[in-house]
C-alpha cells in the first residue's frame, strides 16, 4: 500500500506511472479548450475503427457555466480531468481502474467503493455508452464508460474510458475541503503552493467574464465561422493536390468542432441560448463532429485502409 | 429428480433493473424448459448488484419420449403428395402405417421424440435467454458482439441429483460454465466452488453477500430505525428508495451522519430532495422540531474501523452538495426580496418558449392572470389576489434551485414567494396551481390556488385547441386528458358553479390570438414580421374575436371533450354513460356540478323499483306518442283536458300529474334534482294504471288526441329533468 500523497501533483504524477506500467500512451493534453477529456481527439477519434489504442493523459476542460467566482468548495469553470482510453475494453478494467485508487492512496479496506449506474451520453459528440458513475463514500470521483457510438458510429471494438475528476478526487484523498486549499506542490517545499495560489484570480476572472462580459455577437459570429470552416474542411477532396497524397483532413476539421463547441457553451453561460435554441445549437455541434467521425473512418488511424477502398 | 442452480455473474447491473431481470430469467427459463417437455417442482429468481440467480426444484431427470401420431395423405394419392408428408414429418416411407377408414386407405405416421437429457435442454434454454435477453438497455464490450447489461464474467450452471452433481456444460462465446462463482468484490473476491443451493446462499453469505434483495430491504430498514430511534429520531419513509439501496449492495451497513449546522435551516424539502437523488441518503428527522437533523447512508461493506472514514467520506460530500444547494437557496431569495421581486423572474421567462406556437412562459403567464381574474368571482376568490397569484406562479422556474431540481417546482415558489412578501394564500397558489397532478392527487381548495390551477389547465385546454395539438389514440404529449380530468375534479370537489362555454370561449380566442402571434415572429419575410409586430398582439387578439365561429366551434368541440372525459371520471364512480349521456343532452351542461347532480340524482332514481318502471312507462309513452306524431305528422303539444277523460285511471293521472308538476316545477328551479327525480318516480303507479285501463288509439278522434296530448305532457314533463330518451334499456 503506497503512501499517501501530499499534493495535487502527486495524485497526478501518480496516475500517470501507475496507467504507464499498465502499458497505456501517456499522452499531453491538447491544446485547445474542451469541456471535457473526452473531446481529445485521443478519445473521441481514437475510440473509431477498429485499431487498439491505450492512452491516458491529463486535459484541462473548461465549463463556463461552473464558475463560482472561487467560492464554492469544489465547484470551478476550469479544471483537470484525467482520462484514460482502452481499445478493445480489457475484461479486468474494473480491477485496473481499482488498483489506479490505490495507487494514489484509497486504502482499499477501508472506504465504500460502488459503481453505481450512470449512462454517458454526449449530444454534442452523437455519443453514448453504458456504464457507471464510481462512488467512494459517496462522492463521484469517476465516470466509467464502455463506449458504444461516437459520432453516429457504432464502435466495434468497444472502448473503455475512464475519467477522473481530479480536484474531487485530489481533495478527498489530501482531506481538504476546499479546492482552493489543497495543496498543489509539496507543501514542504521552498515554494509551497496552493490551488488557490494559481487559480483563485483566474477562476474570479473568467466568472466575470463568462457570466456577465464575454461579447455575445463575437462569439455568435465564432460559433457561424469555425462551424462554415468545419465544413469547408470535410468537402476537400481527399486526395491532396500539391503532394498527390490521399490526405484526409480529420483532425483540422475537429478542432474547428471543438471551437464550435466551447463557443456554444460561452454563448450558453451568457444565457442569451433558449431552451428551443439550445437543441439547434446542440444538433449543429452534433452535425460536425460526425462528420468529423466520418472523415476520420476514411483515415489509416480509423482503419481505412487500400484494400478496403 | 434434479434441482437447478443457474448464476450469472457480471459487472455491476443498476439497481433499476434487478428486481424485473430476476422475473424475467425465471420466466425465460422455465418457459423454454415446460416447452421442451421438462416439468419442475418449483422455481425462484434473485438478484444482487453483481448476479443474476435462479434455482429449480424437482426437475425430470429428461423430457419425456413422446409418440405422436398425424394423418397422412390416401394410400393412393399421387407420389408427390406422399413425399411431401414424409419431409413436412421428418420421416421415411418405412415409418407410414397404411389403415383402412370408411374413407378408403389413409396412410398414418407414427413420430416418435426420443427424450432429451435435462443437462441437453438447459444448455439450451439458457444460452437462448442469455442471447436474448430483455434487459431495457444493453451493450457491447471488448472485442465481442454478445449482449448484456454490463460485462457478463461467468455462468455457473449445475443439476444436482441425490447421487452427485454436474455442470451442465455451456460455452456462450467464451464464457465457460461451472460450479464456481466469487463472492463480495472487496471483502471475499476470490473463487468459491459450490454444490447447490443451499450451498451457494450459505457460501455467499460466508462470502458477505446477501443473496435476496427482500433480505437486503429488511435490514436496511431494520438497522435505519433502529439507529435513529435510539438517538429520538425517525427515518423518514421512502419504499422507492429502499429498493434502490437494496439493488445498490450485496452486503448492506447502515451509517447515520450528521447535516452540518450552516445547511438545517434550508427548507426541509432541499435537504431531502438533494440527500436522496444526489446521495441515495434517507432522511432523519426529529419528531420535536419536525426538522431534518441526520441523514442514514447505506455502505456496501464492513471497514476495520466500523464506518468512521466512509461516514466521514459520505458527511463531507454532503456538505458540498448543500453548500451549492444553499448557494442556490441564498441567490434566489437575494432576487426574491430584492425590489423587482419576483418579477426579474418573469421577465426571464420571456426568453422561455413554452410551446413554438403558443409562444413564451411569459405569455403564458399573461394569459394565466386574465383568466384567474375572470374566474376569481365563480371560486370565491379576490380577483386582485387571483391575478397577482398567477403572474407570480410560474416564477420560480427561473430560479436556480428549480433548474437544479425541476422536482422542487411549486414549492420553491411558495418560499420564494412568501419572502418577495406576498400573501400566504398567493404564495399557496405557486404551490397548488399544479394540482392535482394525478387521479388521486389532493385538488387545491383555497380559493385563489382554485383560480390560478383552473386558468393554467383551461388555458392549456385551449391553447392546445387553438394550434390543433388534441391527444390522439394514446397519444397525449402535453398531458391533456390529465389537465381535463384536473378541471373537472376542481370543479367538482369544490362545488362550483362555472358556465364552461362563456370561459372557454374566452380562452380560445387569446389562445387563438396568442397562436397568430407565435406565427408572426417566426414568420421567415422580415417586412411582413415587422409589419405584424407593428400591430401589436392586441390585434391579432381582435382578429381572433372576429372569427366568432372558429371560437365558437373549438369551444364546443373542447367541451365535448370535457364532457368525455367526465364520463370516464363518473363510469369509476359507478355512474353509467347513458345516464350521463342523458344529462349532457340537457340546458346549462356547461356547469359541471350541476350536471353531477343530475346525473347522480338520476343513477339514484333509476336504481330504485319506481324509478326502473317508470322509466319503462315513460318509454312505452314515448314510443306510443313518437309513433302516432310520426304516422299523424302534427305534434301533440297542447294541453289535455281532464273533461275528456273516459275513465278513473286517466283522471287519476291528471291528478297525480298536477301534483308531480307542483312539486317537479319549484324543485327544477331549484335544481333540487334529487326531489324532482323522486317526484317523477312517483307517477309510476298512475301511469301503470292507466296504461292497464286505457287504449289510448280508440277510434273517437276526440279522445284518441286528447290522450295523446296527455302523454305529451308526461314527456314534457320527464324530459325536463333529464332526456330519458337516451337511457339504455
Amino acid at each position: 500500500m503506497a503512501e499517501t500523497p501530499r499534493s495535487f501533483q502527486e495524485i497526478i504524477l501518480r496516475l500517470q506511472s501507475y496507467w504507464a506500467r499498465q502499458g497505456c500512451a501517456i499522452l499531453q493534453p491538447y491544446d485547445m479548450e474542451v469541456g471535457a477529456g473526452t473531446f481529445h481527439p485521443a478519445t473521441t477519434l481514437r475510440s473509431l475503427g477498429s485499431q487498439p489504442w491505450a492512452a491516458a493523459y491529463v486535459q484541462p476542460s473548461r465549463r463556463p457555466t461552473d464558475g463560482r467566482y472561487g467560492e464554492n468548495p469544489n465547484r470551478l469553470q476550469h479544471y483537470y480531468q484525467y482520462q484514460v482510453l482502452i481499445k478493445p475494453s480489457p475484461p479486468n478494467l474494473q480491477e485496473l481502474y481499482l488498483g489506479s485508487l490505490e495507487a494514489i492512496g484509497v486504502d482499499m479496506n477501508l472506504h465504500d467503493i460502488r459503481f453505481v449506474e450512470d449512462d454517458w451520453e454526449s449530444p454534442t459528440l452523437g455519443a453514448w455508452g453504458l456504464g457507471w458513475e464510481v462512488w467512494c463514500d459517496g462522492m463521484e470521483v469517476s465516470q466509467f464508460t464502455y463506449f458504444q457510438q461516437v459520432g453516429g458510429h457504432d464502435c466495434q471494438p468497444v472502448s473503455g474510458e475512464l475519467t477522473y475528476g481530479l480536484e474531487r478526487l485530489a481533495m478527498y484523498v489530501l482531506g481538504v475541503d476546499h479546492v482552493m486549499d489543497m495543496p498543489f506542490n509539496d507543501p514542504d517545499a521552498p515554494i509551497p503552493l496552493t490551488y488557490g495560489d494559481i487559480f483563485k484570480q483566474t477562476e474570479e476572472e473568467y466568472a466575470r467574464w463568462n457570466f456577465d462580459v464575454a461579447n455575445t455577437e463575437v462569439l455568435l459570429r465564432h460559433f457561424e465561422e469555425v462551424e462554415a470552416e468545419c465544413k469547408a474542411i470535410i468537402e476537400q477532396a481527399h486526395m491532396d493536390p500539391k503532394t498527390g497524397k490521399r490526405i484526409v483532413m480529420a483532425h483540422p476539421a475537429y478542432d474547428q468542432a471543438i471551437k464550435a463547441s466551447h463557443m456554444f457553451n460561452l454563448l450558453d453561460a451568457r444565457g442569451v441560448i433558449s431552451v428551443t435554441e439550445r437543441q439547434a445549437y446542440i444538433g449543429r455541434v452534433r452535425a460536425l463532429t460526425k462528420m468529423c467521425a466520418d472523415a476520420f473512418v476514411q483515415t489509416r488511424a480509423g482503419g481505412w485502409t487500400e484494400e478496403v477502398a | 429428480m434434479a434441482d437447478l442452480l443457474i448464476e450469472l455473474f457480471s459487472e455491476e447491473i443498476p439497481a433499476r433493473m434487478q428486481a424485473r431481470a430476476a422475473d424475467d430469467l425465471k420466466k425465460a427459463m422455465t418457459d423454454g424448459m415446460v416447452e421442451a417437455g421438462l416439468t419442475y417442482a418449483s422455481a425462484a429468481a434473485f438478484a444482487t448488484p453483481r448476479r443474476l440467480c435462479l434455482t429449480v426444484d424437482g426437475l425430470l431427470d429428461a423430457s419425456p419420449r413422446t409418440v405422436e401420431e398425424r394423418k397422412g395423405p390416401r394410400a393412393d394419392a399421387p407420389e408427390k403428395a406422399i413425399e411431401g408428408f414424409l419431409r413436412g414429418a421428418g420421416l421415411t416411407r418405412d415409418d407410414l402405417e397404411e389403415r383402412d377408414t370408411p374413407k378408403g386407405a389413409i396412410l398414418y405416421a407414427k413420430i416418435t421424440k426420443e427424450g432429451r437429457p435435462t443437462a441437453d435442454i438447459i444448455a439450451e434454454v439458457l444460452e437462448q435467454t442469455i442471447r436474448n435477453f430483455p434487459w431495457p438497455k444493453s451493450m457491447r464490450w471488448g472485442s465481442g458482439s454478445l449482449k448484456w447489461v454490463r460485462p457478463l464474467h461467468s455462468i455457473l450452471c449445475f443439476l444436482s441429483r441425490e447421487d452427485g452433481a454436474e455442470v451442465v456444460p455451456l460455452d456462450v462465446d467464451g464464457i465457460v460454465s461451472g460450479n464456481t462463482t466469487r463472492g463480495h468484490r472487496f471483502l471475499a473476491p476470490d473463487v468459491i466452488t459450490v454444490s447447490g443451493f443451499d450451498d451457494y446462499t450459505a457460501k455467499l453469505k460466508r462470502a458477505f453477500v446477501v443473496l435476496d434483495s427482500a433480505e437486503r430491504r429488511d435490514t436496511i430498514w431494520n438497522d435505519a430505525t433502529n439507529m435513529a430511534f435510539a438517538s429520538g429520531m425517525e427515518v423518514v419513509e421512502d419504499a422507492g428508495l429502499l429498493a434502490e439501496v437494496a439493488g445498490l449492495v450485496e452486503w448492506p451497513v447502515v451509517l447515520m451522519g450528521r447535516i452540518g449546522e450552516a445547511f438545517l435551516d434550508l427548507p426541509p424539502e432541499v435537504l431531502q430532495t438533494s440527500m436522496k437523488e444526489h446521495q441515495k441518503f434517507f432522511s432523519v428527522r426529529n419528531p420535536k422540531t419536525g426538522r431534518i437533523e441526520k441523514f442514514i447512508t447505506v455502505a456496501n461493506r464492513t471497514t476495520a474501523d466500523h464506518g468512521v472514514t466512509i461516514l466521514a467520506g459520505n458527511e463531507k460530500v454532503l456538505s458540498a452538495r448543500l453548500a451549492d444547494a444553499k448557494f442556490f437557496w441564498d441567490n434566489d431569495l437575494r432576487i426574491a426580496k430584492s425590489a423587482a421581486g419576483m418579477g426579474a423572474w418573469v421577465e426571464n421567462l420571456k426568453n422561455v418558449t413554452f410551446h413554438n406556437k403558443l409562444g413564451t412562459q411569459a405569455e403564458l403567464i399573461e394569459r394565466m392572470a386574465v383568466l384567474a381574474r375572470e374566474l376569481a368571482p365563480m371560486v370565491g376568490a379576490d380577483p386582485q389576489a387571483a391575478e397577482d397569484a398567477a403572474r407570480i406562479a410560474k416564477a420560480d422556474l427561473s430560479s436556480e434551485m428549480v433548474y437544479e431540481f425541476p422536482e422542487l417546482q411549486g414549492l420553491m415558489g411558495r418560499y420564494y414567494a412568501l419572502a418577495a412578501g406576498h400573501s400566504e394564500e398567493v404564495a399557496a397558489a405557486a404551490e397548488e396551481h399544479y394540482a392535482p397532478l394525478g387521479p388521486s392527487d389532493d385538488v387545491p381548495t383555497a380559493p385563489v390556488s382554485v383560480a390560478v390551477a383552473l386558468a393554467e389547465k383551461i388555458d392549456k385546454l385551449t391553447g392546445f385547441w387553438a394550434i390543433d395539438e388534441k391527444p390522439t389514440g394514446s397519444k397525449d404529449p402535453f398531458a391533456l386528458r390529465r389537465a381535463a380530468l384536473g378541471v373537472i375534479r376542481t370543479v367538482l370537489e369544490n362545488d362550483l358553479t362555472i358556465p364552461l362555454v362563456s370561459v372557454l370561449r374566452g380562452s380560445v380566442l387569446e389562445a387563438a390570438g396568442a397562436a397568430y402571434w407565435a406565427e408572426v415572429l417566426s414568420d421567415d419575410n422580415e417586412d411582413e414580421r415587422k409589419h405584424s409586430i407593428g400591430m401589436g398582439l392586441g390585434h391579432f387578439r381582435d382578429e381572433a374575436f372576429k372569427t366568432y365561429p372558429f371560437s365558437s366551434e373549438k369551444t364546443d368541440d373542447l367541451l365535448a371533450f370535457l364532457h368525455d372525459r367526465l364520463k370516464v371520471y363518473l363510469k369509476d364512480q359507478g355512474i353509467r354513460h347513458d345516464i350521463i349521456d342523458a344529462c349532457i343532452a340537457m340546458e346549462g351542461n356547461d356547469d359541471l356540478t350541476l350536471l353531477v347532480k343530475r346525473a347522480r340524482a338520476l343513477s339514484d332514481t333509476l336504481k330504485t323499483d319506481d324509478g326502473e318502471n317508470l322509466l319503462q312507462a315513460f318509454k312505452r309513452a314515448n314510443n306510443i306518442l313518437t309513433q302516432a306524431e310520426t304516422a299523424d305528422g302534427v305534434e301533440y303539444s297542447y294541453g289535455a283536458d281532464v273533461k275528456f277523460a273516459e275513465n278513473d285511471a286517466e283522471r287519476a293521472l291528471f291528478t297525480a300529474l298536477d301534483a308531480a308538476e307542483a312539486t317537479i316545477t319549484p324543485a327544477m328551479a331549484a335544481q333540487d334534482f334529487t326531489t324532482a327525480m323522486s317526484a317523477m318516480a312517483g307517477l309510476r303507479p298512475a301511469l301503470d294504471a292507466f296504461f292497464d285501463a286505457t287504449q289510448i288509439n280508440t277510434d273517437n278522434g276526440a279522445v284518441r288526441r286528447n290522450r295523446l296530448n296527455l302523454l305529451s305532457r308526461i314527456r314534457t314533463l320527464c324530459t325536463s329533468v333529464a332526456d330519458l330518451t337516451r337511457i339504455d334499456g
